[in-house]
This record gives structure tokens, sequence and C-alpha cells, in this order.
């Protein structure tokens, strides 16, 4: 009797292991009809309801879908919460071997292994960001983004907010589009006014929520009244300018307006639906991959989102404007 | 650098140590109860986190915090249950069946926000309330006594969790038990069920952990919202000697250093931000060093009982 139990225990705890470590998701969609669907997969770090990096990607593969007619045109598959990245290469792995078109590796630290498994799948397009190397492979394809752009426009919109003329900034990581992110702000912060002070504070995680909350509130008794940040886990920003109730917050990579109406000035957002067109088409014609593609606010890869819940003033709203046609035109220059 | 001892900030680094002890607190002592009856329950961050998840959904969808956190609490005891079946009736390896949990709570808590939620939402959390008075002392009374009521629940939870385990009857039993159950067992105690109730007590504690993330210090969930605070609450378990009073040291001490490498961040201290991050590990490693004493882990700790082997 007592091993039976320990089968079914050790049953059951297998069954909890399935859940772990990510989930993937099929999409069900009606039984082949005349011509095959063309099918893409993507690897993400964290959720893809993360409100962030992870979200912007799948947000913008499923209006792809919607555009090419559904399901039955174009099927999609996901891995979220790979943040363990021999997991991630399994996966990848997995689904190129299973006929994908092509792979999508949304997540920096998937470099390697992309580099290793599309040698073995040559007929397979692999995409693989934020970064900027395709290893000289024909069938890789990266992408970044210029989050600084984004940052220098949050900044100078900042810069003419700030009433304490203190400004946080809570970051993860010190790399990457957060790095990059940041320091597009702190120079849009500057350039329009050298007398307001920055505070950084890195926690040291991506996905550390508690952390980042501490992180805003500890700023926001230093007396900022503007915030900003990047990653998953500004959620506890923007949770700790709420509870404060007059914080500002700017955000990047997604629209972060919907989780503080009141208190989101504007957002950048990642657009990655035109890079992904342009991928299909060209994997449909032939190329697979040797392309790298950048984010930026003159090919509108990255947009200002201005939350409409929030009423900008409009001489801010103007400088906002201002920074960003100069950027698209060239006469700001904002270092990454 | 200036001003990085005047009084605004050492009661700001303070206050904010109080909310980041607060999970730990819960959750570490909880943790106690079970490992001074014996069994190692590692699966603390996976209860936290389903219980996190089901009091923010119930405190989303009936819009009372209270119910919230009682969903927690019998979230909690659901997952003690399994824990102590696994460990204490199926006798199985301990440490393993914990990871298990972990990673079942983990998933599952993932699994039931996208289903039932979906997106990132925020709650009205537990707001914070004044101690009347005592409140209003200087510099003590900003630090100490003006928190949110899970805050206050988690420190006085400290003295209450040390008179149980070293005033009453009960707790006389869980120590026996988690020393000698043989010896607990001939004098007529119920091993099996003091160490069921222990597991299940620790596992509601957690449980309350992983509320007070969700609906009063964050007032969100999110995927992984704990990000391993769990499992440095069973260190701070051992870090405290087994004592209600020793994990609350732990947890200050960690809490308190966490909180001050964030002010030095804000305040422009030139420390590079890697190392501020590493601060509060680094310093526990070494408070551990210096303190912890190997004599006082419950004997039985991780040995499943059997009556009737030495």
């Amino acid at each position: 009797m007592k091993r039976v139990l320990i089968v079914v225990a050790v049953l059951f705890a297998a069954a909890g292991m399935l859940f772990a470590g990510g989930s993937t998701e099929k999409a069900s969609g009606p039984a082949m009809a005349a011509a095959k669907p063309f099918k893409i997969a993507v690897v993400m770090p964290s959720a893809t309801t993360d409100a962030a990096f992870s979200q912007s990607m799948w947000s913008a593969l499923q209006s792809i879908q919607k555009e090419m007619g559904g399901e039955s045109k174009l099927e999609l598959k996901y891995s979220e919460n790979m943040y363990n990245v021999p997991d991630a290469a399994a996966a990848i792995r997995d689904y190129a071997s299973q006929g994908f078109n092509i792979v999508i590796a949304h997540g920096s630290q998937y470099g390697s292994s992309v580099q290793e498994i599309a040698k073995d799948f040559p007929e397979v397009t692999f995409a693989w960001g934020t970064d900027v190397n395709t290893f000289g492979m024909p069938n890789v394809y990266a992408y970044t983004a210029a989050a600084e752009q984004g940052g220098y426009v949050n900044g100078v919109l900042a810069a003419k907010l700030s009433k304490s003329k203190k400004v946080g900034v809570t970051g993860p990581v010190e790399v990457g589009d957060a790095k990059t992110y940041i320091d597009g702000f702190v120079q849009g912060v500057q350039a329009t006014d050298k007398s307001i002070a920055i505070s950084k504070t890195w926690t040291g995680s991506f996905s550390d929520v508690a952390l980042m909350a501490a992180a805003a509130k500890t700023q926001i008794a230093n007396g900022a009244d503007i915030l900003t940040g990047s990653s998953q886990s500004v959620v506890g920003s923007i949770g700790a300018a709420k509870d404060n109730g007059s914080v500002l917050w700017f955000g990047t990579q997604a629209d972060q307006a919907s989780l503080a109406p009141a208190l989101v000035v504007a957002s950048q957002v990642y657009d990655w639906t035109a890079m992904l067109k342009d991928i299909i088409a060209k994997h449909k014609a032939g190329t697979l991959g040797g392309i790298t593609y950048t984010l930026t606010l003159a090919n509108g890869g990255l947009k200002i989102a201005y939350n409409p819940g929030y009423k900008l003033a409009a001489d801010v709203k103007a400088a906002g404007d201002a920074a960003i046609k100069g950027i698209t035109d060239g006469s700001i220059k904002v270092n990454p | 650098m200036s001003g990085i001892f005047s009084i605004a900030v050492v009661t700001g680094i303070l206050n904010t140590m109080m909310g980041l002890a607060t999970p730990f607190l819960y959750a570490a002592l909880g943790e106690t109860f079970a490992q001074k009856s014996g069994v190692v329950n590692l699966g603390v961050d996976g209860i936290m986190l389903i219980s996190a998840y089901a009091a923010f959904y119930v405190a989303l969808i009936s819009g009372n915090l209270w119910l919230g956190v009682l969903a927690a609490a019998i979230v909690g005891l659901g997952m003690g249950l399994i824990m102590s079946f696994v460990s204490v009736t199926l006798k199985a390896e301990q440490g393993v069946s914990g990871i298990g949990l972990y990673m079942f709570g983990l998933g599952m808590s993932s699994l039931l926000f996208k289903v039932t939620i979906g997106t990132v939402k925020t709650v009205v959390g537990f707001p914070q309330v004044k101690v009347p008075l005592l409140g209003d002392i200087p510099v003590i009374g900003p630090i100490f006594f003006r928190d949110s009521l899970p805050v206050y629940g988690a420190f006085l939870l400290v003295p209450i969790a040390w008179w149980v385990l070293e005033r009453t009857t009960l707790g006389l039993k869980i120590k026996a038990v988690g020393q000698n159950p043989a010896a607990a067992d001939s004098v007529g105690i119920s091993v099996d069920g003091i160490r069921y109730f222990s597991v299940c007590l620790g596992a509601i504690l957690a449980g309350l952990a992983g509320a007070s993330l969700s609906i009063s210090q964050l007032n969100l969930f999110q995927d992984n919202l704990t990000a391993g605070q769990g499992f440095i609450a069973v260190a701070l378990v051992y870090f405290g000697g087994w004592s209600p009073f020793g994990v609350l040291a732990g947890a200050l001490l960690f809490s308190v250093v966490n909180s001050f490498q964030l002010w030095m961040q804000v305040l422009g201290a030139k420390i590079p931000s890697s190392v501020a991050v590493m601060l509060p590990y680094l310093l526990t490693i070494a408070a551990l060093t210096v303190t912890v004493n190997r004599v006082r882990q419950p004997a039985a700790l991780n040995k499943p009982f059997e009556r009737g082997e030495s």
C-alpha cells in the first residue's frame, strides 16, 4: 500500500514538474486547410504578460497573425519564462526540428545557443535579440532597439514636469536595453534642465518585483517626484508610484499606461511588427538571415505613446515632440 | 555622500527595513515551527507564490482584503497538508519533495494567473495605519509605528512564536519530536500528528507571507513574485539558530542592509551597483560564520520517523 502511495506521489510530483520552468502553448486552430500555414515560434525569458520585454514581442506577433488571416495562415507557438538558458536552448532546437519557418530567440542571453543550433538547421530562420551580432551566419537575423532614443524623449518630458527637481531611476541590471534606455533618459534630462538631480538604483535582478518596489519607495522618500525604469519588475515601481499618488512614471518596452492610468505620462513602445513582417517576407523570398535590425524613432519601430489619461500641458508635449523630431532627423544625437 | 547619516535618511532606511522584513518574518517563523519538529520544508517559496496569487485574486474579485488573507491561509494549509503527507506519512526525502512543492507552487501560480487574470493588475492593499500615541514619538514613531497591519502582525508574531515554543506544552512537544522522536513517541506524543501540525502551521504562515507581498507590500501579482524570498526565509531559520528571536535578528539584518544599499544608490554613493546588491548576502554570510551554533539544530531534522527504528 505504501509503495502504491509513493508511486502516486511521484507521479503527482512529476505532473507538477510539467508546469515548472515555463509553459508552452499550442495555437489551436482548425485542421489544415489547403495551404500549410507559416510557422513562427518564439522563446522568451519572462511571461507574455510581463507588461514589458516579452509582451512587446508577443503582441506584435499576434497582431501580425490577425493581419495575415488568423491561425490557419500563421501558426504561432511560444515558450515563456525561459530564464534558464539550457532550457531555452532545448526549446529553440525543438521548434527548429518541428519544422518551424522562423524561430525567435527573444533574449540576449540566448546568443550562444542560437549560434550553435542555427548550424544544424540551415533551412530555418533564427531571429535573435536584443543584440547586433548575426555571427556571420546566413540564417540568423539579429535585432535590437535604440532604447536610448525614447529614453531621451522621456527625459526631456520628465525634466519639464519635475517640481521637486529630483528624478529617480529604478533599473534592473546595468546591461542591454535597460542601460541604453536609462543613459538616454539621463541625457534627455540634462539637456533640458541641468539643475535636476538624477538618482539611479540598480536592483541586480530583472524579476525581483519586491526589491524594485523598495527601490522606488526609497527614491520617493528621498524626494523624487518622477520615476522611470526598465524590465518586467518595474510593475513594482509603478505600484509604489501609485501608492504615493502623485509620483509620475515614464515607461519603456511596452505601453504601461494601464498600470497606473493617472500617473503614467508616456511610454516608449517597442513595435516589432514592421521588422517581423520584413523578416517573414525575406524568408519567403529566400533570404534566411544576415541582417541586423534596429528599432528607431525614425523607422517607426520605437513609438512614444502619450497616455491620454494624463493631462499633459501643451508646451511640455511640444518639447517632447520636438525631441522626437530632432532625433528622427538627426539633429539631436543620443549616445547609447 | 554628505547627509548619509542624517536623521531623515536613517529613518528612511529603518522604515524601508520594516516592510522588507515582513514576508521573511512570516515565512521564517513558520519554517522554524516545521524544522523544530524535524521537517525541512524547502517548498516555502512555492507556498508563498500560490498563496500570494490566491490572496490577490480573491481581493481583486471581492474587494475584501481580509477574505484575501483567509484565502492565502487556506491555500497555505492545503500546500502544508501535501508536504506533511509526503514527508511524514510517505516518509519521502524532505529536501527533494520540498523543491518539488516549490516548482508546483511556482508553475501553478503562473498558470492560474495567466488563465484567470492575464495582465498585471493592482489592488488597493492594506493601508498604512498609525499606532495612536506611539506613532507620534519623534524619530521612533515614523520608523516603527506607521506601517500596515501585516507588518505589525509579523513583528508581533515573534514574541508569540517564542512564547508558544518555550512556554507551552505544545511547544515542548514540538521540540521533543524534533530532538528525540523515539522518546517522544514512547511517552505517548503523536510524532506524526505534531509534525503534521508544525508543517501545516509553517505553511499557513508562509501563505500569510505571500499575502503580505501581494496585498500589502506590492499590491499586485506577477509571475514569480517572490523571486526566491522563500529560500532566504529558510536560510534565516538556520541563521537564527531555530529560535524566533534569532530569526528576527536575521530578518532585520538582511533587510536593513538591503534597505541601506538601496538608499546608498539613491543618494549617489560611488559604489558599483553590483557590489551594493551583494551586500545583504555578504553580511549575512559573514554573520553566519561568527554566530551560528550547529549544536542547536534539532537532532531529528530531516529524518523521517519510523516507530521501531532506533
